[in-house]
């Protein structure tokens, strides 16, 4: 196998697809592929290079950059997906990361162009082809626009603009190979350098010279649009859209656990684990107490021994895993659907109150599922403090996934007011929280200004795919910090650390929150994963009124590591600090709170 | 006769007159909202919530308070055609 030198990054380890271009030290020809947001630029990038990006149904799915590989007779091309953007002019990060792409050298940028829409899209497209690099034009979704009964002569439009347009469907792939073969036609465009006011008057005329629109009946399709946004319909669908899914993912995910997964840890594993545990000689071994753990009452415990083979698996492959599927698979159904900016819609007046507006919903929701990627789509947000807020809010007060599914398995039984108290302390923090910052932050917050995508039928492969790349994203992300997280917490259930800072915080514990000293170590170790953190609470016997109260500091106190380091990112480090200054203080005066209010209960 | 997109009933049309200046009608005027152009009304949401306008064919929602700053020309009943 032979290892290139002359790559950019001086040697990578990847054998070369093409020795000659790589052995010359030619780097890959840059190709840009840019455009508005929602106009299939993801699925665009995944067709070209076989590589899933995310894709959704609502603007600024890619907030960062995607980058990938093209390969067309043999060339290396470097593709990389630059999120969308209504211009080049920005108002938010996500255009201001378009902005910086764009001004540096490509060699080719792939303008994308919703069919549906031309008007809006051709506002980006003159601006880009203005910056004068060479470029070819993917007409997108011309499917969909036939069937809307828009006809654009695609003809007429290349005379117009001066460069290839080809017409291709991303999500089905046709055009996809039209579109590669006419890559090296990409040119300057000569005759389109408008600017300013003219812009809109060029983008007039081209318009009206190619594009006709039938007759359209008002569909069924748009009767259901305009009453998700009716005051009183759009309300009740959207509580029942709430509602269902989070019936939809109990059910899910309960099923997953109760029917598949437990089943066959308890049946196949555990004896496994008994043959193991005997083999390694026993309790007293230092082998048995870290790959079995401890027994109770002679047993072993998947959920309580803390072994790396018994707890390490048990807690993320059965108690959480089956919430991630069944998380993600309703968030990506309502995803692809579209539905995800009618809820913007609809919480908009509740988010202003937070210094937020409606489509600020969208990172929060991502936050249910892992508070990593719910920051990062912050960059939706135009300005600093909202994003701050929002940053912050999602760190306090959503619960991910894996953090849920741990509350629901340690309080579920104990009864669903428990389960309910937490999620109600949760929700209550955020707006409280959100409306304090909204006072006191300098500064004001814009207000909502989105474009609500058509409804579309989201197709399984399309789910399917999506389900898997955030699956596998767990998997990676998620056992190797539990392992650590069970390891460490085998370790200092013998050492006397944990009794020394336990002591320290006593008062503290005792004092303000009314709880044993011995929950500091979970509740520290949270800074690893929060569930193998509940999962540590679950054996220290707490009542339920406790049991409550340690969950919910858990949840709202320090980020886990992988969030703590998006933040210090997103934020910067003075945010990042003050973020959690505010987190720890908000998650003590929400458990003395609590406390307070079962002791008089 | 001159009012705002805050001000029209659900289901009216009108012509877009004047953007108000600064970043909130820039961002407007990339989703295509500018002067010229005719919107009809959908929905306003209670508590000074959004109003969403079809352009164009397209649903867009505009938060309350940019709203009240743009002003439209209403469109006689029966007539409703604009570019």
């Amino acid at each position: 196998m032979k290892f290139c030198s002359h790559c950019p990054q001086g040697g990578c380890l990847r054998p070369c697809s093409n020795p000659d271009q790589e052995m010359s030290g030619l780097k890959p020809r840059k190709v840009l592929l840019v455009g508005n947001p929602n106009v299939g630029k993801s699925a665009l990038f995944s067709r070209l290079t076989g590589v899933h990006a995310v894709s959704s149904n609502y603007p600024g799915t890619t907030v960062g950059f995607t980058e990938g590989n093209l390969f067309i007779k043999g060339e290396r091309f470097r593709l990389i997906d630059v999120p969308g953007a209504y211009t080049i002019d920005p108002t938010n990060e996500a255009e201001e990361v378009a902005r910086r792409i764009l001004e540096e050298e490509a060699d080719i940028v792939v303008i994308t162009i919703d069919a549906t829409s031309l008007e809006r899209n051709l506002n980006l497209a003159l601006q880009v082809l203005e910056l004068g690099h060479p470029s070819v034009v993917a007409l997108n979704m011309f499917d969909e626009a036939r069937h809307e009964g828009v006809n654009i002569n695609v003809e007429a439009l290349e005379k117009e603009l001066g460069v290839p347009v080809i017409p291709t469907v991303a999500v089905s792939g046709q055009g996809i190979s039209d579109l590669v073969s006419r890559l090296e036609e990409a040119r300057v465009a000569k005759n389109s350098v408008v600017s300013g006011k003219d812009r809109w008057a060029r983008i007039g005329e081209i318009v009206s010279s190619v594009q006709t629109i039938g007759h359209r009946h008002h569909s069924l399709r748009d009767r259901i649009e305009d009453f998700s946004v009716h005051p009183g319909w759009g309300a009740v669908l959207g509580v029942l859209a709430i509602l269902g899914s989070f019936l939809a993912v109990r059910a899910l995910g309960e099923g997953l656990i109760d029917f598949v997964l437990d089943p066959i840890f308890e049946n196949l594993f555990m004896p496994l684990f008994a043959w193991i545990g005997s083999l390694l000689g026993g309790e007293g071994s230092f082998l048995f107490r870290t790959l079995i753990g401890m027994t109770i009452d002679g047993e072993i415990d998947p959920e309580m021994s803390f072994g790396l083979l018994t707890t390490g698996l048990y807690v993320p492959l059965v108690m959480v895993l089956p919430y991630v599927v069944a998380f993600y698979g309703v968030l990506s159904f309502l995803e692809d659907v579209g539905y995800l900016p009618r809820f913007a819609v609809l919480f908009d007046a509740l988010m202003h109150r937070i210094g937020l507006h409606g489509f600020a919903i969208v990172p929060t929701l991502l936050g249910l599922g892992c508070n990593v990627p719910g920051i990062m789509a912050t960059r939706i947000l135009d300005s600093r403090r909202e994003r701050f807020i929002a940053a912050t809010l999602i760190s306090v007060a959503i619960p991910c996934a894996g953090l849920q599914a741990m509350i629901i398995g340690a309080l579920g039984d104990l009864g669903g007011r428990y389960v309910l108290a937490v999620y109600g302390t949760l929700f209550l923090s955020w707006v409280i929280l959100g409306s304090i910052l909204h006072r006191f932050l300098p500064g004001f917050s814009p207000e909502l200004v989105i474009e609500i995508p058509p409804y579309r039928l989201p197709s399984f492969s399309g789910i399917g795919f999506k389900l898997w790349l955030r699956v596998k994203g767990f998997l990676i992300e998620a056992i190797p910090l539990v392992l650590v997280g069970v390891f460490v917490a085998n370790l200092l259930s013998t050492s006397t650390v944990m009794h020394t800072v336990s002591a320290f915080l006593s008062p503290l514990f005792r004092g303000v929150l009314g709880l044993p000293p011995e929950t500091a170590g979970p509740i520290l170790l949270g800074f690893l994963r929060k569930d193998i953190a509940v999962g540590m609470l679950i054996p220290m016997r707490l009542d339920p009124g406790q049991m409550v109260v340690a969950v919910v500091t858990l949840a709202m106190t320090f980020p886990c590591i992988a969030t703590f380091i998006v933040l210090w990112r997103e934020l910067g480090l003075r945010d990042m600090l003050l973020s959690i200054g505010i987190m720890i203080l908000a998650a003590l005066v929400a458990g003395g709170l609590l406390n307070a209010l079962f002791a008089l209960a | 006769m001159p009012t705002t997109l805050c001000s029209m009933k659900n289901g009216q049309t009108a012509k877009i007159v004047m953007l108000p200046p600064g970043m909130s009608g820039r961002r407007l005027e990339a989703l295509g909202l500018r002067p010229g152009k005719a919107v009809t009304k959908v929905s306003g949401m209670p508590f000074s919530g959004p109003v969403t306008l079809i352009l164009d064919g397209r649903q867009i929602a505009i938060g309350h308070g940019i709203c009240c700053k743009v002003t439209v020309e209403l469109f006689s009943a029966g007539g409703n055609q604009g570019s």
